[in-house]
Order: C-alpha cells, then structure tokens, then sequence
C-alpha cells in the first residue's frame, strides 16, 4: 500500500484539505491498529523543538520517536512522567514508538496513580483537522486556561478529531532511587486492600501492581532520594504488616514488566484493558477468569487475556468502568458510550472531520 | 465593556418565565424582585456590573434540568453561578439572562477512601471538601487563595489552581468525573471513580469551559492523604534575575517542591508594612515549601540552601518550628489584603516560561514607568503564573482605564514571551477581547465548533472567553 510521509505541517495540511477519500494515520505503527484507506505517515515530521530542563518542558515533533526524548531526557536526568507503554510485543507490532503516538492513544503507565496520566502531561499541541486546517491550543508553559482544552479532546482520541504534528509536554525529574516491596500470595482481594492501604498512605506511592497466578506477587513502588526511599519502604512495612512476609528489593526491571503488560506477553487470545475502581477489580476478575491477567494502578486497570468468543463488557455492567479491546477481534475496540455522551461525541466528529476521513470508524 | 444588547422578546416575557419556574422550584428558590437580584449583579471582578432578569437556586440535578428545559424553551439565556469569586467577569449577568446559582447543592455524597474518591454537589466550597475528608487525614488538593469562599463548581468551570499545584496539579489533574446538564436539559454522565474516563476527553474539556458548555451540578474528586509534614525555606536576593536562575537550578537538581513562590521589592515592601512578617529588604525573595518526614525534609532543604548558596543569597532562613514558618508564610498569604490597604489594585494572571522571568519582569518595570501606575508581582514561580498586581485610584477618573490598559500590555507581553493570557483564573469578559492575541482566528474557530456541539443555540454564559465580533455571525445564526 502506498503511503505518504509529509515533512513539514504545511505539506500535511494541503494534503488532508485534497484527499478526496479515507485517510489511515500512523505514527510508529505499534498500536496495532488496522485501517483501510490511504496511509498518513507522520515519521517525517520529527525533531526536538525546544527543551528546556530548568522549566520541566518539552517542545517536539509529532513523529519523533519516543526512544529519542527519553534518551534525550536521560542526559538531565529527567523523564516521561506518565511511563509510556511499549506495546509491541503484547500486541505483537513492530516499528517504533512516537510521542505523537503515545498522546494520540493516551494509555498510560503504572504511574498514573501519582504523576497523572499521560493527558495530564500533555500542554499544548498543534495539530490538522480533517478539513486540512493547521489548529493550535494550550502552550507550552505549565499553568494555562486561555479558552478551550482542546489539548485533553485531541489526547486519546486516536487521531480520528486531527493528526497532532506538534506537542508541548511537561516532563518531569527520573528519581535517584526506586524501591519495591514485593509480597507473595495474596489473593485479588488481599492484593487491593494492601494497595489501596498503601496508596491511601502518606508515602507517596507511585506503583502498585498485581499479578494472580499460581504464585500470585503484589508489587508497590516507591521513588525518590534513596534515604527517602528507605525510610518509606520501612514506614510502609509496618503499615502493611497484616499482609504477611514482604520482600523489599531495589532497582526498576520488575515495573518495566508491569509497565509493557509482560505478564500477559505468552498468552493467546483477545488483550482487553479494564478501567474501573479498584475496589470492583476483585469481583471483575473472578468473572472473567482470564488465562493471564495483571491489575495495574492499585486494581483501577485490569489487563486479561480471553477467549475470542468472551465479551469482557459483561463483566463490567453494573460497576463504574469500561473496557477496551486492544488486541483481537469479534467485539468494537471502544465501550459504547451513553446516549447523551454519543450524541455529542458525533456533533464534535461532524465539526472536526466533517468529511468523516480521519481513521474513519477507529473508535466506534 | 461591551456586552450583547438584551433581547428584548425575553425581557418582555419575565412574568411567563417566573411562572413557568414555580411549578419547577420552591417560590425561596427564584429571585426575581429587582432589589434582590441586585446581590447577583457581578463577581469578584467588581468594575462591571449588570443585574440578571432573575436567579435561581435549584437543589437538585432534576431542577436544573428542568430550569434549563424551560430556559432553553423560551429563549433565555443562562449564567451558571457557584460563589461569585472569578476575578475575570466569568459570572456576569446579561440584563437578559437568568443566574442559575448552585450555592444550595452543597451536600457530600459519598466518602469513598479505599478508592480516594469523593463525590459532591458542585456548590461545596473548596475548602469544605477537604474538611470533609479530614477526619481520616486526606484532603483535596487544588488550593486556591479564594478556598474558603470559591465553590467546586466554579473551580471547575475555571480550572483552577492554588500554591501547591507544582505537585499535585490544578483541577483538571484531580477531577475523575462530572454529572453535567446541558442547556436543552440532558443530564450527561462523564467519567466516575475509576481513572480513565472512556472514548473522547470529553470531562477533560468541561473542566475549563467557563460555564459555556453544561452546568456541572456533581464532582467526583480525586482525595490524597495529608504528607507527614511541610516546611518552608525563605530566600532573599538581590536581582530578579539571580532569584530566576535559582529557581531553574532547584528545579533542575530533581528536587520538586509543592510551591515555589516569588516576590519583588515593591511586593516585599508592601506585605512587610502590612504583615510584619520580618522579610529583608532586598529585589527579590523566594519561599519552596517541601513535604515528608522530619528527616525527609531537612534533606531537601539542606539541597536547595546549597544551590541557593552558590546564588549568594542576601537571606536564607530556614522554619525551625510552626510558628517560623508560619510567618515566613504570612507576608506572602497578605499580599492582596497588604495591597487593597495601600490601593484599589488590579490582579493580572499570566503564564511565562520561567526562563523568560527576568526579561518580562524588567519590562513590566518599563512599563509601569510609562503608564505611570506601580505595580508588585507575586507569582507562583515553579510554574510561571504571574501575579502582577497594578496599583490604581478608582476615585481618579481615567485610572481604571489607564490600569486596564497597562495590564492588556502585560498579557500580551506574557503571550510575546511564550506563555498565555491566563494561568487560573480564566478569561471571562476580562481578558475575551486579547483572545487574538494569543490565538489566531482558526484557533479559535475550532474552540467555537466545541460550544457549536454542545450548545448550538448559545444560550449558555453569553458574552465569555471570546471576542464578540468573532462570535457574533453563530450566535445571530443559531
Ligand atoms: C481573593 C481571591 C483569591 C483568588 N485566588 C485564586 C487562586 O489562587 N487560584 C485560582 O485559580 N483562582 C483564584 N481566584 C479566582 C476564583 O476564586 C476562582 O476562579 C474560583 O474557581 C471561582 O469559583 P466560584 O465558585 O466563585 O465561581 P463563580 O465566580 O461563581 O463562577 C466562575 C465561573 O464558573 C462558571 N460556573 C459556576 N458554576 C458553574 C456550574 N455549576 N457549572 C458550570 N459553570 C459554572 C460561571 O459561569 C463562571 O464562568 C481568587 C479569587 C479571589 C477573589
């Protein structure tokens, strides 16, 4: 299939106020997303813009890879804030990841719990509508409420409302040391009280992670000075003492699994991602009975491994939430969403993309 | 300021509108005598004032639903209200227009701490939500300096921030889920307790949408547990532009306070002659607040006295106990009333890179110099908001207009530095004629597609955030 990879926003914009037919627009390529239509590629819109370390921001290029910023960021001892997941092998994609990407999917990493989420992150972006108009919003300083947030509607609405060609990002400092205490055993619903206990601490807690199995482990992270660290991972010992033995180790290997879905990696079937509150995810997970599963952010995200033939949306009627499928077929990607929310979600469809070309029925 | 002649088809229909509202609302809930809907006439924002028709105060999502069901009916325009405290104009009445007032939804209904969430009516102060989860040590944490008065709803409208928001973000970071009326009446669920709110980000562009897209009449809030401690260290320089860089290399050495505050001379003076809080006399003072253990913070502080020192400070005192810091807090807590004693005075709210810091505060010097107007700055430099703070004689015909004028140019200096026209308090009919400035026609042609899809009949907060001259042809449309 041929594909088109403008270079500059201008060679974007004349090209999507020309296309007389569906547009399919890709970053990396590694969501694993398929779509018919001719490919819009952004890698030739990619560069570092301004970087900034004294003011925690972040100006670049849609199509930049996200290996390039965290390496870039590395150098000042900074990093994403939101922990981006790479998705390649639980999806079984190839290509590399893009910053254009990471915001467009707005799926973010175990820290969500405490630095936010990946729209959180993101301040301002340019980006082409699906009439080919250049469109900015938000900026590039931390504190902004002039207008609109148009920056939250473009973050996580997978380049369907316009193809971002620029972001401003807050980024934030890579801790001097990380600690994990691991405990071994503990059943779903142990594993939640334990995490909700420790996130609902003052320790500042910015993972907390749950993997079932014949060795279920529970895993809660802590970051920052290494003094620090050790005194909260003993604060937290005590806190935690009703959860049996615990372990406390150093080092970030383990929250790379937790971040990349590993536990789920060998599994076959359908990949859904379950977003609910932590407190349901016990009872969501004894219904699906998954043949991998993990609960991320202390049992607010569940990712299961099902059956084709299984609906994992059943198990979330009745409880806040929602469900989306990320790998696999025979249901839509996305929830369906509410009468009243759909209504304006396609009255702002018909204003963004008003020849509906943008990953026409990506989020259906 | 300029505002949109009231329709008078709507004027003229009062009566029928009153009556059509008391099958809705208790006869205490509508206020439609002239004297009191006087009490409604402005905000915080006090130079401009209007009278509404009448105001409503519903007690329930159903009525103002219903309220809006019959507005939208008859052609009304309607001005969401929580406790009037925007200091941009955002809840000021057009003659025409009804005040929907959500000050009597005040009630908590759920407390849920295993999951850190709380949901409230939109009325609830600010600081009542964090009371009502103190108990059990949590709190909420978007802080405003107006958090005893401001309501969830109002914060919400204006996405507002505080001093602690360089840790744990403003409004739109702490906010999982709203219970939303449209303008035609449908109430609209979007997000709730857990995380990640599904499809379009449609929460994420309620929060901060001045009232112009629903009335929001409930809030699921994200709670945090209170940190062990917090102390404050107080810095003095002499040159905004050494207290700048300090600033940068704090940041920089990984450290992340929750407030960074800065203060200039003309600030510092005025706040000690108020507050006597003991500040040195000197360009330019910084107070960093960290939080943690005893241990954890003497830490912290000990790495920012040292890059403070490579500054040579001409102060560095560091909170030995509560009351120190305490009054290391005091002069900066009292700097608006410090200058309302002294002045009527202006409150600016900008964004700038904090690299430009010492250019845009030289300038504002030039400026001030030119319009023949003092000014102070207060600001939250961790994140660059600006506070400048014009002084002005309301008494003096022509300095209100003089001050309108030298602030218009700081906003735009502001925006010519990288940053925006406002960082938190919103643009409301203040800052609605600099849009332009910071955006260009199509930008904000595709903010106005947002109002488009949500309200297509523009009835909702007319007159707010954008030039009327842009938006004159859709609302003749619509
Ligand atoms: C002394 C002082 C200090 C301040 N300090 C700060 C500060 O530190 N940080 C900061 O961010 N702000 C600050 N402010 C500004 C102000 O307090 C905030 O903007 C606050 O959020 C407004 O809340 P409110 O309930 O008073 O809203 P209102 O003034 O009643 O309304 C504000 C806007 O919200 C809309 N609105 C109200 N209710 C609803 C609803 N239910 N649904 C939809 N829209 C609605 C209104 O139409 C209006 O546009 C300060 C103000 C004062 C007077």
């Amino acid at each position: 299939m041929k594909m088109i990879c403008p270079k500059s926003e201008a060679a974007l914009a004349e090209f999507v106020a020309g296309a007389d037919g569906p547009l399919a627009v890709t970053g990396g390529g590694t969501q694993g997303v398929a779509l018919s239509g001719a490919r819009v590629s952004l890698c030739g819109l990619s560069g570092v813009e301004l970087y900034e370390p004294g003011a925690l921001t972040l100006v670049v290029q849609s199509g930049t890879p996200v290996a390039k910023i965290e390496a870039l960021l590395a150098k000042e001892n900074q990093q994403l804030a939101f922990e981006p997941r790479d998705m390649r092998v639980l999806i079984g994609t190839q290509g590399d990841p893009t910053i254009g990407g990471v915001f467009a999917t707005n799926l973010s990493g175990p820290r969500r719990i405490q630095a936010g989420a990946t729209r959180d992150s993101l301040l301002g972006v340019r980006y082409v509508d699906g009439a080919g108009q250049c469109v900015k919003n938000g900026g590039r300083v931390m504190k902004n409420v002039t207008g609109y947030d148009l920056v939250k509607l473009m973050a996580g609405s997978y380049g369907t409302l316009g193809i971002l060609t620029e972001v401003a990002l807050k980024v934030l400092p890579r801790p001097e040391t990380v600690g994990t205490l691991r405990f071994v055993g503990l059943t779903p619903v142990q594993a939640v009280a334990a995490m909700s206990k420790a996130l609902g601490s003052p320790y500042d807690v910015t993972g907390a992670a749950h993997i079932p199995g014949t060795e279920p482990v529970t895993l809660i992270r802590l970051e920052g000075f290494e003094a620090s660290v050790q005194y909260r991972i003993a604060e937290l010992h005590a806190v935690l003492a009703e959860f049996g033995e615990v372990h406390a180790e150093m080092g970030t290997d383990v929250w790379r699994d937790v971040r990349d879905v590993k536990p789920l990696h060998a599994a076959s079937g359908n990949i859904w991602r379950i977003s609910v509150k932590p407190s349901d995810a016990p009872e969501v997970l004894a219904q699906l009975e998954p043949e991998a599963a993990m609960m991320d952010w202390g049992g607010g995200l569940i990712w299961a491994a099902l059956p084709e033939s299984q609906d994992a949306r059943l198990a979330v009627e009745g409880v806040a939430g929602h469900a989306t499928l990320l790998r696999g077929d025979g249901f839509p990607r996305f929830h369906p969403e509410s009468a009243p929310v759909a209504k304006l979600a396609n009255r702002l469809r018909a204003k963004f993309d008003p020849r509906g070309i943008l990953n026409p029925g990506l989020m259906r | 300021m300029e505002m949109p002649r009231p329709d008078p088809a709507v004027l003229a229909r009062k009566a029928q509108l009153v009556s059509r509202l008391r099958t809705i609302l208790a006869d205490d809930a509508i206020i439609h005598d002239e004297m009191e809907t006087r009490a409604y006439e402005c905000d915080a924002l006090t130079a401009y004032k209007c009278p509404p028709l009448l105001a409503v105060l519903p007690s329930t999502t159903q009525e103002v639903s219903d309220v809006l069901r019959v507005c939208h009916d008859m052609n009304v325009p309607v001005v969401p209200r929580g406790s009037g405290t925007s200091l941009a104009g955002g809840a000021l009445p057009t003659a025409d227009s009804v005040i929907l007032g959500v000050a009597r939804m005040n009630d908590v209904l759920e407390t849920d701490y295993p999951n850190r969430v709380i949901r409230v009516q939109t009325g609830r102060t600010n600081l009542s939500v964090s009371g009502a989860v103190e108990e059990e040590e949590f709190f909420y944490a978007p802080d405003p300096s107006s958090q005893l008065a401001c309501a969830i709803a109002g914060n919400i409208a204006m996405n507002s921030g505080g001093a602690h928001c360089l840790k744990y973000g403003v409004t739109t970071n702490n906010l999982l889920g709203v219970t939303m009326v449209l303008m035609d009446g449908t109430v609209v669920e979007l997000g709730g307790a857990h995380l990640d709110a599904g499809g379009l980000d449609l929460l994420g562009v309620i929060c901060g949408s001045e009232g112009q897209l629903g009335v929001v009449t409930e809030a699921t809030l994200r709670i945090l547990h209170k940190p062990e401690g917090a102390r404050p260290v107080l810095i003095g320089f002499d040159s905004n532009e050494v207290a700048g860089a300090c600033v940068s290399d704090i940041i920089k050495s990984g450290i992340l306070p929750v407030a960074i505050e800065f203060m200039d001379r003309p600030c510092i003076r005025a706040c000690e002659a108020f507050a006597k809080a003991g500040y040195p006399d000197c360009e330019a003072l910084l107070i960093v607040e960290v939080e943690g253990s005893e241990a954890e913070i003497a830490f912290q502080l000990d790495k920012i006295k040292e890059i403070a020192n490579r500054h040579n400070p001409v102060e560095l005192r560091e909170a030995q106990d509560a009351d120190q810091a305490a009054r290391i807090w005091l002069g900066r807590k009292s700097a608006f009333g410090a200058m309302g004693q002294i002045n009527d005075y202006m409150c600016l709210d900008g964004t700038i890179p904090v690299s430009s810091l010492p250019f845009v505060l030289r300038r504002i010097g030039e400026l001030s110099q030119k319009f023949g107007l003092e000014v102070a700055n207060v600001f939250h430099a961790g994140d660059g908001n600006m506070h400048p703070l014009i002084l002005f004689d309301a008494n003096k015909p022509g300095d209100l207009e003089t001050c309108e004028a030298f602030g218009a140019e700081i906003l735009k200096l502001c925006v010519e530095a990288g940053g925006c026209l406002t960082g938190e308090h919103g643009v409301g009919v203040e800052k609605r004629d600099l849009m332009l400035h910071q955006y260009t026609a199509g930008d904000l042609d595709a903010q106005l597609a947002v109002k488009d899809a949500f309200d297509p009949r523009w009835l909702l907060n007319p007159a707010k955030v954008f030039p009327l001259a842009v938006t004159e042809a859709r609302r003749v449309a619509a």
